[in-house]
């Protein structure tokens, strides 16, 4: 549980107005950046949010505390996005191997690299390039299919478990793990092209 | 003398495996074939760099402030709620 997490569930309980907009301003943020990725537009997430604040408000006295509240945020979102009519099924065609379509002809006949990546190591040492590989991160993640975007967000971003990130979105460990890599892969390709890297 | 040597891995077959490998999950077996991989390949051992920067890199994306109307129209709502 982050800090001071389980002291604001608590205070809560007990009705603290003050605890409520602490929360709220810890996670609203992230609830609606996810809830983005799950709802066809902005004016459906923020609803979407909003819905779940109220859960979380009837909701409270439920939690038993046996995730972490970041965890069961993320779960009401997910739950009140689909009776929001969010899409059940991603649209991201998991066939073909891990790799999916982000390497395309970068391998040869044997399998080996034709067209290598070119190291970001130069760039990356520069501390103003490295401090705005995390701006840019930003600004690819609504070009990633969103099943991908999901689970990136979910795992890479908020630093939500594997499991609770399969239970969460409803896929099998391995499709979760297919998904991160296309994600990681796509937005390392994003990045490397906007540094001419690539 | 029967000894069947491990077959190496290509470097499409070492990208494939990357994600499984950070999480941990890859078998003892496909875990020393990928890092005697990375060991001989520079452009794999490039690629996963770039790999893990862009994970690591991930968790200090920052969301969009939240607009303090947002806030008041919560708080609003849970007053509401609290004297019902």
């Amino acid at each position: 549980m982050s800090d001071g997490d389980a002291g604001l569930v608590a205070a809560l309980r007990a009705g603290d107005e003050e605890a409520f907009a602490t929360l709220v301003t810890r996670y609203h943020p992230r609830l609606l950046r996810f809830a983005e990725s799950l709802v066809p537009n902005r004016a459906v997430a923020e609803e979407v949010v909003q819905d779940t604040w109220l859960g979380v408000i009837r909701g409270i006295d439920r939690f038993e505390g046996r995730s972490s509240v970041k965890t069961w945020l993320f779960r009401i979102l997910v739950n009140r996005a689909r009776s929001a009519g969010a899409r059940e099924h991603r649209s991201d065609p998991l066939g073909g191997d891990v790799l999916g379509d982000v390497l395309d002809g970068r391998f040869g006949a044997t399998g080996a690299w034709i067209d290598p990546p070119l190291p970001w190591v130069d760039a990356v040492e520069d501390r103003i390039v490295a401090d705005s590989i995390a701006q840019r991160i930003k600004g690819c993640l609504g070009q990633l299919p969103e099943g991908q975007r999901q689970v990136f967000t979910l795992r890479d971003i908020d630093g939500i478990d594997p499991a609770e990130v399969c239970d969460l979105l409803d896929v099998s460990a391995g499709n979760q793990r297919v998904l991160l890599h296309r994600a990681r892969a796509h937005i390392r390709s994003l990045i490397s092209a906007e540094m001419g890297r690539d | 003398m029967l000894f069947r040597r491990r077959r190496a891995l290509v470097c499409r077959q070492a990208v494939g495996l990357m994600t499984d490998y950070l999480d941990g999950v890859l078998s003892q077996r496909d875990r020393e074939r990928l890092e005697a991989h990375l060991a001989d390949c520079p452009h794999c051992s490039e690629y996963l760099a770039q790999i893990k920067l862009v994970a690591a890199t991930a968790g200090h994306v920052e969301p969009d402030d939240l607009a303090p109307e947002a806030l008041d129209d919560l708080v609003v709502l849970y007053r509401r709620w609290r004297s019902d």
